[in-house]
């Protein structure tokens, strides 16, 4: 183990942990606005309303990430019409490019959570709303999503630990994050252990942030789950 | 549909070579993953601590710099967890064995979690009836305890199975001739990139459909009970 590599190469490092965090920070939460709708849409009761979300859940699931990366940076190139148009400013970038496929990828996954969410929530609840006469809009915007969005909290958490790991795939598509940083200087260096090792140290970091993060945010939106009444002073008899 | 210029015969090649590479680490991380479930439920603190930094490592590195760090480590490490095993000979790392290695110890991980999990599901009243008709604790685990637990780990190894299989693709970064890897060998002569990576996907799409009518077909095999209309 050479340690002087680590310590000589360490700022690089960070400045490719720098982009891995600012990648998952954009396209997480863009991800997070397009699987709202999306959820709602697959929950919904309309049939033809469910068929658009259960082919784009379908499709992003089933699919390497990889093969999605690729399929916009390189394929969007082959079409005439997408070379000439204003979007070429976009896709031609490899950093938009990442963005684009972390975005619906996460979109996907995080959507069939909220689906999940969404249908656990106990119909008493709901039908309360519709007893007090609350209207479609007014019932998902105050009960529907605040109450999903507890319960998919920890499940979102683990979601966002796998997409911090997957993010490693920008890696693929020239970007310099983490893991593209750790390979380029590896292939000068011929140091791949004390490289990778470096950087495999900063994801668990990463990893443990944000698993932190999601503890404390779960502690403070399901707090009712942790309250314990305090018998005592309530002058309840205990049995 | 989709015309792919009589390279379908490349690409039906890197299907079976993904498939290969999916299966081998499946088989592999399966027995990591018994042997980590043990190990966390061991009365011995140095085994549970080992396992713990296992799985914790693991799951917090991405798969991608597992696969670089295995491929390009160099066969330096293969060679040392070989000779532990009492095999000293040069080993070469080829792509094939380091994703089998990187892909085996990931899955391992997991699975980890989802053995440890089924076994406590197991009651201990099992491990002590058994015991009374004098059968040892390694008798008990594989023939009283295994079976059940197969049963209750077989959702949560068949969710594991379909991140393994999209994580092959990972494998074609460091060279294999995976379905990836001979779609871009396609698209250099055709210049299509999105036909063929849009066909690859589809393949991908299929293989894990196939997976999911596997796993399906194995939980109902396994549960006569839910079968059983009396």
């Amino acid at each position: 183990m050479n340690w002087d590599i680590i310590i000589k190469y360490y700022p690089k490092l960070l400045d490719g942990a720098l982009l891995t965090l600012e990648l998952v920070l954009i396209s997480g939460v863009i991800g997070v606005m397009l699987a709202v709708p999306i959820a709602l849409m697959r929950a919904s009761k309309t049939p033809w309303l469910r068929v658009f979300p259960f082919c784009f859940i379908y499709f992003f699931r089933g699919t390497p990430l990889l093969i999605q990366i690729f399929l916009i940076y390189y394929g969007a190139s082959q079409f005439e019409v997408v070379r000439e148009s204003a979007l070429w400013v976009i896709l031609k970038e490899p950093y938009w490019c990442a963005i684009i496929a972390f975005t619906l990828n996460t979109a996907a996954y995080s959507a069939e959570l909220f689906r999940g969410a969404i249908q656990a929530i106990p119909n008493g609840e709901l039908e309360a709303a519709d007893a007090f006469g609350m209207n479609w809009l007014l019932k998902t915007r105050r009960i529907v999503i605040p109450r999903a969005f507890g319960i998919a909290l920890p499940a979102y958490g683990n979601e966002v630990v796998l997409m911090l790991k997957s993010s490693a795939l920008a890696s693929t598509i020239t970007l310099l994050d983490l893991t593209g940083m750790a390979r380029t200087i590896q292939a000068r260096t011929y140091t791949p252990v004390e490289l990778f090792t470096a950087a495999g140290l900063i994801y668990l970091i990463m990893a443990a942030i944000v698993i932190g993060l999601f503890r404390y945010m779960e502690s403070r939106f399901n707090r009712y789950q942790y309250y314990k009444p305090n018998v005592d002073q309530m002058g309840v008899d205990k049995q | 549909m989709i015309d792919l210029h009589g390279f379908g015969h490349l690409l039906l090649a890197g299907t079976w070579v993904t498939v290969k590479l999916a299966l081998v680490s499946l088989s592999l991380g399966l027995v990591f993953g018994l042997l980590g479930a043990a190990a966390k439920l061991s009365e011995y603190k140095v085994l549970r601590a080992i396992a713990t930094a296992y799985t914790t490592l693991i799951r917090g590195i991405p798969e991608l710099l597992i696969v670089f760090a295995i491929y390009f480590g160099g066969s330096a490490l293969v060679m040392a967890v070989a000779s532990i095993f009492g095999y000293d000979e040069y080993i070469e790392v080829n792509p094939f064995m380091a994703g089998v290695a990187a892909l085996s110890i990931a899955f391992g991980a997991y699975a980890t979690e989802v053995f440890r999990m089924a076994i406590l599901s197991i009651p201990q009243g099992q491990w002590e009836s058994a015991q009374a008709l004098g059968m040892t604790r390694s008798k008990t685990f594989f023939r009283i305890i295994l079976p059940q637990v197969w049963r209750v780990a077989l959702p949560g190894l068949g969710n594991l199975f379909q991140v393994l299989l999209k994580d092959t693709a990972l494998v074609s970064v460091v060279g294999l001739q995976d379905i990836i890897r001979q779609a871009t060998t396609a698209i250099s002569s055709t210049k299509e990139p999105f036909t063929f990576y849009l066909a690859a996907a589809c393949i991908y799409l299929i293989l894990t459909a196939i997976a999911t009518a596997g796993t399906l077909w194995m939980e109902r095999a396994c549960t006569p009970q839910a079968r059983y209309k009396g």
